[in-house]
């Protein structure tokens, strides 16, 4: 701890020498912002009849819930008394950002995720359950609850109800993460922070990580089914992320340009900050190879016709950069939020430890953990019609 | 009537689940949550006990005066006369406790007048600092300053 | 001096003839264990803080008996209050060079020499038990409060540990103990002053720098030195209801 101490530069109140929030608060914003992007994603397809995303439209949900399985765990991890956690929903105070958050997840998970996804798939959960025998019958059943009617008046009763979820859904998505940017936004004691753009900007950085997202998962998908690319769902989703992405760069420079041009108070320390401490993962990742290198690719698949193959490559490329770069803004949100004293006087630093509760061995099993749910979640409900039971839906 | 309800069946018995999870909650918020929590604020009343009945380790001077009372006399006219006993004899609750069974030792002056008087720019002007090595050439502050007392007017006074 | 049973005896009488409220307040420190004050009434009262910059010689005393009455870790992370020592290169007010060397602990070993056109000053922090505190405001919980008598506490055994109070302090006053891993801050020794006592820091002051303050006590002293000196709180921009006081800070803090 004294070595900490020898890398402060300049002066921190003795308090602030070390960071209280550490790298699983960094995953908090990147998954729950992966969620609400993917749950955008697949709203489209139905709210707004984007036929050429279809194929991506279970895959998304399935994406969003893995994900929304796993998000609440950095914060957990994080607690000094994660055995004390459910006190948020017994007295949580209504003028915290932080209460709220155990109800806005509640609620997206159960009322929006897990009931768009069952409504969605019972057809296939109730078919399922028909044709298998012993145990898998039985957990089909449970899915089903109890429930064997899948007849078409059952089913378009659910889809219009699936419908009516998905438009709620889409301001809970909103709610989700802007709420997690508002977070952020409200500490008027961090000048990094402060500031009303900070859901916004959160938001739509969230849509475009949970594009990117989805885009990779789909064609990682399909080469390991065997299955070929459905190029019009790729190149639409690819123009929604450049889209997404285009406004979401609009907004971080609005922030940027106001900051210097105001230049308060806190201005020269945070910028010393960006040019120092702050510079690799700031400039170099996050602006120049996170945003600037995949706005480029992507632009490029607009302007320029090239193959399909060199397509795929392209938004291969841009999906992982895009991934990286949003996972680099949160970052720098979060840990560089620490970095400067509030005195602006100083700065710190963030040592990482590996193998401790909150250092990077947990961020990295936590980061994989959704992929392995994806996994699970696939298999119990795949999410292509292509294979199937063959259909024996009885039409009374 | 029969018929409609039959096509939607699947769905009450999903809003049943969610009412069942509704219940679930309220009533284990209704036991779990502290009695005392919101009487006086959105917090635990008890708190403030939780607070207020943490132990003691200064005394106060005023327990300091109560019996040694011809210390205080002997200090009310020195330049040190608002300084707390506890401020150079540590805290001594426990002394204050148990006079007889808890005897704190005498300690030492110099250190003591040094973490004050000894010269420093960032200190005011007003307050008296010297530098020690150059002030007194190693010798013990109390050969001359008496600290309950430490004008040289005083000096000799203190018994 | 041994102080032998007749001359104790011979002082518990003293004791009877003491004022109210001392007798009170040493009552409870001759009782020897822990204990609550119940004939306390918080609504009575409102705490505040009058620091003057001026008397302020850097010595820590209060850096340390906070340290001691509340049990605070001792490494140079965990501070309850702390001390910080201001270099102003002449004229240049926004960039002051400030140090804090163990918060102040074990003083202030000199760095600075006379002469160079610099003002030089000590500044002593701690918890503004804000009227409006940012960090009640964002606790999930309630784990931490305002108590009716404007004390900022907070509920140890209640806390989540999730930090974000520390993140809200705009003054750096709270930290995480390691361990209870509950978040900890000054209480401006709650358990003293509701038994009639000063606080640690304001005990062992030998220049009273610093007084504990009751606003609600209309004899209390700290309404002439509201009265009778130029005052500001630290970051009024922050719009936070600072009840710390102090006199004659300085444009440079922060």
């Amino acid at each position: 701890m004294d070595t900490l101490l020898a890398m402060v530069e300049g002066f921190m109140y003795p308090n602030e020498v070390e960071l209280q929030w550490s790298v699983l608060i960094v995953l908090y914003p990147y998954i729950t912002g992966l969620v609400a992007g993917a749950f955008i994603l697949a709203s489209l397809e139905r709210v707004f009849n984007v036929e050429a995303v279809k194929p991506t439209y279970r895959l998304a949900l399935l994406t969003a819930l893995a994900f929304l399985v796993v998000a609440p765990l950095p914060l957990q991890l994080h607690l000094g008394h994660p055995e004390r956690s459910f006190q948020m929903y017994l007295t949580p105070k209504t003028d915290s950002a932080m209460a709220m958050f155990g109800f806005v997840y509640l609620w997206y998970l159960m009322a929006v995720l897990v009931l768009e996804i069952w409504l969605d798939y019972r057809r296939d959960i109730v078919l399922k359950a028909r044709s298998s025998t012993g145990f898998v019958r039985g957990f089909y059943q449970v899915l089903a609850l109890g429930s064997d009617n899948i007849s078409p008046r059952s089913l378009e009763i659910d889809e219009r109800l699936g419908r009516f979820i998905t438009i709620v859904g889409i301001p809970s998505a909103f709610l989700l993460h802007g709420y997690v940017g508002f977070l952020f936004g409200s500490v008027k004691a961090n000048p990094w922070w402060s500031t009303p753009l900070m859901p916004v900007v959160f938001l739509f950085s969230a849509i475009v990580s949970g594009i990117a997202l989805v885009m990779l998962v789909y064609m990682v998908v399909s080469r390991l089914r065997g299955k070929p690319i459905d190029m019009r769902c790729l190149d639409t989703i690819a123009r929604y992320l450049l889209y997404a992405f285009i406004i979401d760069f609009s907004l971080e420079m609005l922030d940027l340009i106001h900051r210097m041009y105001e230049a308060d108070e806190s201005f020269k320390s945070l910028d010393f900050m960006v040019k120092s401490r702050l510079f690799v993962s700031q400039i170099l990742i996050q602006i120049i190879f996170g945003t600037l290198l995949p706005l480029g690719l992507l632009a490029l698949t607009q302007v320029v016709r090239l193959t399909e193959m060199a397509r795929k490559n392209i938004y291969a490329i841009a999906g992982v950069l895009t991934l990286i770069g949003i996972f680099a803004m949160r970052w720098n949100v979060v840990i560089g939020g620490q970095l400067f004293s509030k005195s602006f006087l100083g700065y710190t630093v963030y040592k990482m430890d590996f193998a401790t509760r909150e250092g990077m061995l947990p961020a990295i099993i936590l980061m994989v953990a959704p992929f392995f749910i994806l996994w699970g979640l696939i298999r119990i409900l795949p999410p292509w019609g292509d294979d199937a039971p063959p259909s024996t839906v009885d039409t009374e | 009537m029969r018929e409609l309800f039959k096509d939607k069946e699947h769905l009450v018995r999903m809003a049943g689940l969610f009412g069942v999870g509704l219940l679930v909650f309220v009533v284990l918020r209704g036991v779990l949550i502290p009695a005392d929590f919101g009487d006086l604020g959105h917090y635990r009343a008890s708190a403030l006990d939780d607070n207020s009945s943490v132990e003691l380790r200064f005394a106060g001077r005023a327990a300091c005066e109560l019996c040694h009372d011809d210390v205080a006399a002997e200090r009310a006219k020195s330049a040190h006369r608002s300084i707390a006993c506890e401020a150079c004899h540590g805290a001594l609750a426990v002394h204050a406790d148990n006079p007889e069974a808890v005897f704190p030792e005498r300690p030492e002056a110099t250190p003591l007048c040094v973490a004050c008087h000894e010269a420093n720019v960032t200190k005011p002007a007003w307050f008296p600092t010297v530098i020690p090595d150059e002030h007194s050439e190693g010798e013990a502050c109390d050969e001359c300053h008496m600290p309950h007392a430490p004008g040289f007017e005083e000096v000799g006074s203190d018994g | 001096m041994t102080v032998n049973r007749r001359q104790f005896v011979l002082a518990s009488g003293k004791y009877l003839v003491m004022s109210a409220a001392a007798s009170r307040a040493v009552g409870y420190v001759l009782a020897g264990s822990p204990e609550r004050a119940p004939g306390y009434s918080a609504h009575d009262h409102w705490w505040a803080m009058a620091i003057d910059i001026d008397l302020c010689i850097g010595c820590g005393g209060c850096v340390r008996a906070c340290k001691e009455e509340n049990d605070v870790p001792l490494e140079p992370f965990f501070f309850r209050t702390w001390v910080e020592r201001y270099h102003v290169p002449e004229g240049d007010i926004e960039h002051p060079m400030v140090d804090s060397p163990n918060g102040g602990y074990d003083g202030f070993p000199e760095r600075y020499r006379e002469g160079d056109g610099s003002k030089n000053f000590f500044v002593p922090k701690l918890c503004n038990h804000c009227a409006h505190s940012p960090c009640v405001q964002v606790c999930p919980v309630g784990a931490t409060f305002e108590s009716p008598d404007g004390v900022v506490l907070v509920d140890k055994d209640y806390c989540l540990g999730c930090r974000y109070c520390v993140q809200a302090c705009p003054y750096g006053c709270r930290f995480i103990d390691p361990r209870t891993h509950s978040v900890d801050k000054c209480s401006l020794c709650y358990h003293r002053i509701t038994k009639g006592l000063t606080t640690a820091c304001c005990e062992v002051c030998p220049t009273g720098a610093r007084t504990l303050g009751d606003l609600k006590d209309p004899s209390d002293p700290i309404h002439e030195f509201l009265r009778t000196n130029m005052v500001q709180v630290l970051k009024p921009q922050m719009a936070t209801g600072a009840k710390v006081y102090y006199a004659d800070l300085d444009g440079s803090v922060r």
